[in-house]
């Protein structure tokens, strides 16, 4: 069993990670600190809201480029929430495949738009997987009756 | 009513005590004990219950503002209670412009007391994009309103574009705020509403 100061070591090396490979941005850290005492579930909330806004958001831009007549409108509309809830929690990567959704929705470019959904989906998996094992480390941490470090 | 806007925001607890009772209590214990109040959490129109909580009001001179977040997101309602209520305020949430507009009492015609929650609210802070109502059209019905006009609005919005901002702007808006929101953009926008007060 690892003792606190190796899992927090851990930790703090792995957050490191997801920032530089782009997974997370500052504003992750944001969410951080406005975890307290009077509210040590914060992140975990806020991120468990985003895990389950994505999935239903990914499920309808499915469905909508399933369509016999897409409504690149309505796809826009998805992709655009799913942009604003990305970037609300860091998920940086996610976000930025948003971006070039929006602009081959905005050019009705059905090829484009089903490789985005594709390459979002993958990437909010990767995310969801990464955060997932973050979270895991930390109750690990505080099992143990250690703290969780605060980042940098 | 404007002075419940302008007490509001400034340390003038008299005029609170004339205007509105239940602001009478808020201001009173606040501003004579700075002990610790018993103040009603704000209520989620999105379905999350209010109950009765104590919470101190910290120094003498940190204005608790009531603000009502109204956001089609989830996620963004839930990241702004919290940054709000990090800043000593109270905080009402509202999905969609109708909702925010029922909680201010512009629903129904028949309401002109000031017991009503538009005489709690300080501050609206709005989504620009949203289904139905977007927060400009939102911001345009605050501002027609005798009741509410007196009112902040801040728009926020994850888009940076000059002719939206600038179109808030002069429909009334008090702030245009760039998402997503961050400790600091709370900060801001609690000395842009002091300075507000002259």
């Amino acid at each position: 069993m690892d003792s606190v100061v190796q899992l927090q070591r851990q930790l703090v090396d792995y957050r490191a990670q997801l920032f530089n490979e782009g997974f997370l941005d500052e504003q992750f850290n944001q969410l951080q600190q406005l975890q307290d005492e009077s509210n040590p579930d914060f992140v975990v909330e806020v991120v468990t809201l985003f895990f389950e806004d994505s999935e239903r958001l990914l499920d309808e831009l499915a469905k909508a480029l399933e369509q016999q007549s897409v409504d690149y409108r309505k796809i826009d509309a998805h992709v655009h929430q799913l942009k604003g809830s990305s970037s609300s929690i860091g998920a940086q990567r996610v976000q930025k495949v948003c971006i070039g959704f929006r602009n081959f929705c905005e050019e009705r470019n059905i090829e484009g738009c089903q490789k985005c959904l594709q390459q979002v989906k993958h990437e909010y998996s990767l995310v969801k997987t990464k955060l997932e094992t973050l979270f895991k480390l930390e109750q690990k941490i505080l099992a143990a009756g250690g703290s969780i470090p605060l980042p940098m | 009513m404007f002075h419940i806007h302008c007490a509001g925001l400034c340390s003038s607890a008299s005029v609170l005590v004339i205007c509105c009772k239940q602001s009478f209590y808020y201001s009173f214990s606040y501003s004579y004990t700075g002990l610790p109040l018993a103040l009603p959490r704000g209520e989620n129109m999105d379905g999350g219950g209010g109950s009765r909580e104590n919470v101190t009001a910290g120094g003498a001179y940190t204005e608790e503002l009531h603000v009502l977040a109204v956001d089609d997101s989830l996620v963004d309602r839930k990241l702004v209670e919290r940054l709000l209520k990090n800043s000593s305020c109270k905080v009402t949430t509202a999905e969609n412009g109708l909702r925010a507009l029922e909680y201010l009492g512009l629903g129904d015609e028949k309401r002109t007391s000031l017991e009503d929650n538009v005489s709690k609210v300080n501050l609206i802070i709005t989504d620009y994009c949203m289904p139905g109502m977007t927060g400009y059209e939102l911001l345009k019905k605050i501002k027609e309103s005798s009741i509410l006009k007196e009112i902040p609005v801040v728009i926020m919005s994850s888009e940076n574009i000059p002719t939206r901002i600038n179109k808030c702007l002069e429909e009334g808006a008090q702030m245009f705020m760039l998402k997503p929101l961050k400790q600091s953009d709370v900060v801001k926008l609690r000395c842009n509403l002091m300075n507000c007060r002259s």
